[in-house]
């Protein structure tokens, strides 16, 4: 089932030679810019390494993936790729159905606005309609425990009850594919094993999952693939325990 | 397993400002969000857009009208005083925050893809609706002095705005999308933002222009904010004039065959190079922010 040359039908992301190329130092004044510009182009104005390199890989709709590696090794960017913030610079990248990410929770929260405004806006931003967040409503709020603060504005909630909602929007967007980029810590105990028993109920409906977390025993629990990326290259694709042995293997090193 | 539903599409790609159309219970949200917060914890709220121009107004009626004496030989010095003032605020207030949009909503364009049209565009539709409580008060003024519009007038009136409009997302996607790469961009703007209360006939009349400029006028009417501005004269200063020969020169010839259409041509072929540029530039928003 991995890396399966031939593209079905039931493909839910599909990644050809992904390349993505990032500017370290950039210049941000107009001046610098004509100076070079002026003086013939000499020299580089930045300095790029490779973020990605030559990524390839499909994954089916159901699966649920675990991007594993160390800090620096691309997993977000290819996430961003996928979710389509980034674009690459060379390869493409294919998705179908809605793709929605848990990613950074609460990037599209307002602190003047009431928690209520903050669901419609989030959920506007995460892809849902009108209609789909009035049926939501009541299920989003019960499943963030904020209760009565719902009208209170966000900015005087806890850390906790602001990731809490946030969350909540973001689990019942419902999109075919979930990107979830280490979203597993939020809250308090109880209620973090209520959002994995949520994510293990998205995986068991058949929703496709790709999860990036550091959290090695919790991604084996609930993804059955798992990818390990180094150096922007993958160099393991296969069963998610046997790819979190040899994580632990080359970081042991 | 689930079924497939839907066609394999590339993630990131839009088909730009047409995709703001398509998310517009979004829009909706956004511009109401700002309309919310603008006023946030103050005292007089939504008052403040009645309070500004009225404030702003009153300064060029005391220096120009009475101190430069501008109302002796322009009647209803103070109508087609305001009349320009309102339109020319809709302008910058709409171009001004376009060109900020992009950076200031870094943090969402970072992290979700969203068709990046939607926050120039949402700001113009901000500008649009503290636009309202001015055109109120220049209703007010208008049928205080006797204000008989033609159904030619209003439609003119309601086509120079949307030209203002057209003209403001065209330069804010433009300069909202360079403001990415060079910040120099807000202050280019600011500087573009200054020119035009004094680059239209605001605080002036156009025959003043011509007199000046002869042969090359064409060039001061080939602007759209001062085809829009002289529109607006039109629509609600000219209506409160007795006839007579100060009524004669109150617009220049062939505004509405000529100047009207010729400004919609400039207004779009900006709008769509700001939206080529911006097409182009917002691939790397992302990781330029």
């Amino acid at each position: 089932m991995t890396m399966s040359e031939t593209v079905t039908d039931a493909v839910a992301i599909t990644c050809r030679n992904l390349r993505k190329k990032f500017v370290l130092r950039h210049t941000r004044s107009m001046k610098e810019a004509i100076v070079w510009l002026l003086t013939g182009r000499k020299g580089d104005l930045s300095k790029k390494f490779d973020a990605l390199k030559d990524v390839s890989l499909d994954v089916v709709q159901g699966e649920t993936v675990a991007l594993l590696g160390l800090n620096g090794s691309g997993k977000s960017t290819l996430l961003k790729l996928i979710s389509g913030v980034l674009q690459p610079d060379e390869g493409t990248v294919h998705t179908r159905g809605r793709v929605a990410g848990l990613i950074e929770v609460g990037a599209g929260f307002h602190h003047d606005l009431s928690g209520r405004d903050n669901v419609y806006l989030n959920g506007a931003i995460l892809g849902m309609t009108q209609s789909q967040i009035d049926a939501m409503f009541d299920s989003i709020v019960e499943f963030s425990e904020i209760g009565e603060f719902i009208d209170t504005e966000v900015k005087f909630y806890s850390s906790g009850m602001y990731l809490k909602l946030a969350f909540s929007i973001a689990v019942h967007t419902d999109p075919e594919v979930f990107l979830i980029d280490e979203i597993l810590a939020v809250g308090d105990e109880p209620f973090q094993r209520k959002c994995i028993a949520k994510i293990k109920e998205l995986a068991a409906a058949g929703k496709t999952l790709f999860v990036v977390s550091h959290d090695l025993d919790l991604v084996a629990s609930v993804c059955d693939r798992g990818i390990l990326l180094e150096h922007g290259q993958i160099i393991m694709d296969g069963e998610v325990h046997e790819v979190v042995r040899e994580l632990r293997r080359r970081s042991a090193d | 397993m689930a079924s497939s539903t839907g066609e394999l599409v590339q993630p990131g790609r839009g088909r730009g400002i047409i995709d703001v159309y398509k998310h517009r219970f979004l829009l909706q949200l956004l511009v109401r969000k700002e309309i919310k917060i603008r006023y946030r914890g103050s005292v007089l709220g939504l008052l403040w857009s009645y309070v500004k121009p009225l404030m702003q107004f009153s300064i060029y009626f005391v220096a120009l009208g009475i101190f430069l004496d501008m109302q002796r030989g322009t009647p209803n010095y103070a109508i087609y005083l305001f009349a320009g003032i309102v339109l020319v605020n809709f302008f910058t207030e709409s171009l001004g925050n376009a060109t900020r949009s992009i950076v200031d909503n870094r943090d969402l364009i970072r992290k979700i893809y969203l068709p990046r049209e939607l926050f120039p565009v949402s700001t113009v539709w901000v500008s649009a609706a503290h636009f309202l409580p001015q055109l109120v008060v220049l209703l007010g003024a208008c049928l205080i002095a006797g204000w008989r519009p033609s159904i030619w007038q209003l439609l003119a009136a309601v086509a120079a705005f949307i030209l203002v409009a057209i003209l403001a997302i065209g330069l804010g996607l433009l300069f909202g999308a360079a403001n990415v790469y060079f910040r120099d961009s807000e202050n280019i703007v600011d500087m573009i933002l200054m020119v035009v209360t004094w680059a239209s006939p605001v605080l002036y009349v156009w025959p003043m222009v011509e007199r000046v400029m002869g042969p090359w006028f064409f060039l001061y009417q080939l602007n759209p904010v001062t085809v829009a501005v002289e529109v607006f004269h039109w629509a609600f200063w000219f209506p409160t004039l007795e006839s007579g020969p100060a009524s004669e020169s109150a617009t220049p010839p062939d505004l509405i065959g000529l100047w009207l259409p010729a400004a919609f041509g400039v207004a779009l072929v900006i709008l769509v190079v700001g939206q080529v540029v911006f097409k182009k530039l917002s691939v790397h928003f992302a990781q330029e922010l």
